[in-house]
């Protein structure tokens, strides 16, 4: 038997025998022969732990990783400093073992870690409650856009060109299964044209979704056009990269009725792509209509504090074809990154972690402009992401600095064709500035 | 354990610690002239000020208010909780798979690009399916890309009234809840008396409007529905699809494929079949696979081959767009891959035939102390009781039951599904577990049905031994208290 099955062979004869059949096959009784495969299935032969370790490794390793190659590239996930003791309590087999909280007596761990979290995103985003994840920021987008659908009961959703093209993918993809229709809104030096967005509001709009800082990493002047949206009785979408909201305004405070954003940046590797996490939070008024899992706090018979999922009759599996989001399983185990992250990090770290960002990458800007390679295209304020027009084609530099074990930033051509030679370069808190200076040099060789 | 454990902000105190940093080495500018003072934060920012080791005794304390695969038998039906490997884990953590980043270029990600092309192939293999997109990040997400698959493939051909979607009353929730996402009406099909699909009623729900029926096979009742190559004809002649909600692939590895059942669009669930830690609620991974007339519908992008290495195909007019940023929860994949090698296939098939021959086991050691409705064939990977014996003899539910298993160390199995069972009571003890832990716990049922009869008291206010009791969940609706409050 292989090494993760209980049972000997002399157990199975006995059980066999117990349930008083003769052998397996008599358990397979109705799955009729025409359906039965009759052969072994086509698939490498088992390895050995010892083997698996050893050939994985060296598939890894044909990876180039952040370690042996400094990484200027963000474009939506990002090269963050991950403290040790995140991944060591994440470890903890009583977290990533378990599943949903259904049992609440045996789960008190992992709701009120979710309480937690949903406390902290409630910090970041100055909302008054968030649920307990959603799959990626792509998806927490998407599913706010459907929110504002049911709830305005209108079909249109404004999207700020702006907003990550990928994400942008996305909510297209579900719109177009709901008939919802989506209209993009223009930019000016890299923040929303809001000539564009007034000329295109009108009764039938469910919501605007924009992104602060956006995908060229400029801070939106949200400000300047939250009363339009509001007077439409249209809804206002913010998405925001959370370490952001160390310093920049809250989607609460800028008036925001939800607030979406991938939680990545918080203390989960950059894996690829995933699994990250997608938060959402919400005005008072939306709660009921948020999809999603919630935990509330209440009291056991007692009296002592306990949590509970809450708030269950929103959710699928009650209420099956009418429901308007099917998310079952979420990103429990990344949102518990999250949170030990930001209790690690804490209000300072997170403060200083958002300061470096800021610092770092306004140096970089500044001094890959005195490199002559590159001129500026926007002026308006950014974050830690920033666009120049590169003198060459992006492909080719980005070539040359791989053979100098550099990771360059994105190319933003590919996305926004008007952006000729568009450079998208993230400088987090992680890059030093040697790093940075010797991306400068090698720009110029 | 702590009887009262704080929150992580009721021991917070200004001027503590837990993060060091470098020092900021670049010129500083001063922030009000890079970003104007009209765009800064003006409300200070709540979070936890604590020390390192007050952190990590935080997350352990509470880490140790919860029950993991780990900590004991976990036999939630239809979540299929078995052992999760920690070979998995270490090689899910290498840094060659954790510290890449997802836009970087091809040529430098060939390892990474080479595990989603294998695990596409593998899984087709697995299920009898042409091509995989390994995108969707959880089982109803999966679904929801099937069912995305399958409107655009009618659609494309020229056949758009067909806006309904079929699916038994024994559906997992999420099946009705993923139809209704992706724009379809639902139409329900009774069960027959055995528990499997109807088939007159099938017949009945049948039209050119039908685009396609859902079924888990074998569904949520534990059982293989052996009419599954009538019920496939009957649909594919009414012009609709197959879609093979796969939350149940444990049973059947090895032994048949829904390929060759007639379904044309399946969805696994890594984490259950797969052995990926189910993570507290997730990360899951619900990879979607199709027959060659749907592949040109998957989401972009693709993973190909050619003779310079694995490349990202983004060139597919007719996929269906995107469901996810980037390719999916990879770190879940490089677990399942990791699993699927160190079992090689006569793991698998072993892992089918132990997961239903321990199923049945516990079906055939508690039948005559619980009520088993539908025994008129072996069960699958699980096995369904009601516990309405119990409740109509001394008015003990179903919910007491499992409250009582709690004291006895174990995580209850799946209560009140599926729904067409009364006081359902699904039990699914996995492959992993030996014939000592299932013993231990048949005999544990079987003392709580005496407890029921003796004592139904004590039944009915348990948990007794647990960290809190039983909570009040109106309350917590009534009147929702979602986050700290200082």
């Amino acid at each position: 038997m292989h090494r993760y099955i209980g049972n000997t062979d002399q157990d199975r004869v006995e059980m066999l025998k117990e349930i008083g059949v003769s052998d397996i096959k008599a358990l397979f009784s109705s799955v009729p022969d025409s359906v039965h495969l009759d052969r072994k299935l086509n698939l490498p032969v088992a390895l050995s732990e010892m083997e698996l370790i050893k050939n994985l490794k060296s598939l890894s390793k044909t990876n180039y990783n952040t370690d042996d190659y400094t990484c200027f590239l963000g474009a939506g996930a990002y090269d963050h400093f991950i403290p040790s003791a995140v991944g060591e309590l994440l470890s903890r087999q009583e977290f990533y073992t378990a599943y949903t909280p259904y049992q609440p007596e045996i789960s008190q761990g992992t709701l009120q870690v979710i309480f937690e979290y949903q406390s902290m995103i409630c910090e970041l985003t100055g909302m008054h409650v968030a649920n307990a994840s959603m799959y990626d920021g792509a998806t927490a987008m998407t599913e706010a856009a459907i929110m504002a659908v049911e709830s305005t009961k209108r079909k249109e959703i404004l999207v700020a060109k702006a907003v990550n093209p990928e994400d942008r993918k996305v909510l297209n993809t579900y719109a177009k299964f709901r008939d919802i229709v989506i209209t993009e809104v223009d930019y000016k030096n890299g923040q929303i044209d809001v000539d564009d967005l007034q000329s295109k509001l009108n009764s039938n709009v469910a919501a605007l979704i924009v992104q602060s800082p956006n995908f060229f990493g400029i801070v939106e002047n949200i400000e300047a056009f939250n009363d339009l949206i509001h007077n439409n009785k249209s809804l206002l979408i913010v998405s925001a990269d959370p370490i952001s909201l160390a310093l920049l305004k809250s989607p609460g405070e800028l008036g925001a009725d939800i607030a979406v954003g991938d939680g990545q940046s918080l203390g989960n590797p950059l894996n690829y792509g995933g699994p990250y996490l997608g938060y959402l939070a919400v005005t008072e008024k939306l709660m009921r209509k948020m999809p999603g899992r919630i935990v509330g706090q209440t009291t056991d018979k007692d009296g002592n504090r306990g949590f509970v999922l809450t708030l269950q009759t929103r959710e699928q599996h009650i209420r099956r074809e009418k429901a308007t989001s099917n998310i079952c399983s979420n990103q429990a185990l990344n949102a518990l990154t999250a949170t030990i992250y930001l209790t690690l990090l804490g209000k300072e770290g997170l403060n200083e972690v958002a300061e470096q960002c800021l610092q770092k990458s306004h140096y970089a800007y500044n001094e890959l402009i005195k490199t002559g390679k590159f001129s500026e295209v926007f002026s308006a304020p950014f974050f830690k992401e920033f666009v120049l027009i590169s003198e060459q084609p992006v492909s080719e530099l980005n070539n040359k600095l791989l053979q100098n074990n550099v990771i360059g930033g994105y190319d933003v051509q590919k996305k926004y064709t008007e952006l000729k030679n568009g450079y998208l370069v993230a400088v987090t808190e992680k890059r030093s500035k040697e790093e940075i200076d010797y991306l400068c040099e090698r720009v110029v060789k | 354990m702590l009887k009262k454990q704080p929150l992580i902000f009721e021991i917070s105190k200004e001027g503590r610690k837990a993060y060091s940093l470098p020092k900021c080495d670049v010129p500083k500018s001063v922030n009000d002239e890079i970003i104007d003072k009209k765009y800064q934060r003006e409300t200070a920012l709540g979070l936890p000020e604590v020390s390192e080791l007050d952190a990590v005794r935080h997350f352990t304390q509470l880490s140790q208010r919860n029950h993991g695969v780990d900590s004991g038998f976990y036999p939630l039906g239809s979540c299929t909780m078995k052992y999760n490997p920690k070979i998995n884990e270490i090689v899910s953590r290498f840094d060659g798979f954790t510290k890449i980043h997802p836009l970087q270029s091809e040529e430098t990600v060939q390892g990474a690009l080479k595990v989603l092309y294998d695990m596409d192939e593998m899984l087709s293999e697995i299920v009898g399916m042409d091509q995989f997109s390994l995108q969707p990040a959880a089982g109803a997400h999966g679904e929801l890309t099937g069912l995305m698959i399958i409107k655009a493939y009618h659609e494309n051909r020229g056949d758009a009234k067909r806006n309904k979607i079929v699916v038994p009353d024994s559906a997992h929730g999420t099946n009705p809840a993923s139809a209704a996402v992706a724009g379809f009406d639902i139409v329900e099909v009774k069960s027959n008396e055995k528990g499997l699909v109807d088939l007159q009623s099938l017949k009945d729900a049948m039209s050119d409007e039908v685009a396609g029926f859902m079924l888990t096979n074998p569904n949520t009742l534990g059982l293989f529905d052996e009419n599954i190559l009538e019920i496939s004809s009957i649909v594919h002649e009414a012009g609709g699809l197959m879609y093979y909600d796969g939350a149940n692939t444990n049973a059947i590895m090895g032994i048949t494929r829904p390929g060759d059942m007639g379904f044309d669009v399946v969805h696994v669930n890594l984490h259950k079949t797969f052995s990926t830690p189910h993570g507290g609620g997730g990360p899951g991974s619900g990879p979607v696979g199709v027959k060659k007339h749907l592949a040109d519908f998957l989401p972009v992008p693709v993973i190909v081959k050619n003779e310079n290495g694995y490349k990202l195909d983004n060139d597919r007019p007719l996929s269906i767009g995107k469901v996810k940023s980037f390719y999916g929860n990879f770190g879940v994949i490089v677990r399942a891959y990791t699993y699927i090698l160190s079992m090689g296939p006569d793991g698998l098939k072993e892992v089918s035939e132990t997961a239903v021959l321990n199923a049945n086991y516990i079906a055939a050691k508690l039948k005559d102390v619980y009520h088993l409705p539908l025994d008129h064939s072996p069960c699958m990977h699980e096995c369904v009781f009601s516990g309405d014996w119990q409740k109509a003899e001394n008015g003990v539910s179903t919910l007491d039951i499992a409250k009582r298993l709690l004291d006895f160390g174990y995580h209850p199995p799946t209560i009140y599904f599926p729904l067409i069972v009364s006081e359902a009571l699904m039990i699914e003890p996995t492959e992993c577990e030996s014939k000592e832990t299932l013993d231990e716990f048949i005999s544990v049922l079987r003392q709580i049905a005496e407890e029921a009869k003796n004592d139904p008291e004590l039944v009915k206010t348990a948990p007794h031994t647990t960290i809190v009791s039983r909570l009040d969940e109106a309350t917590a609706a009534r009147k929702p208290i979602v986050k700290y409050m200082r």
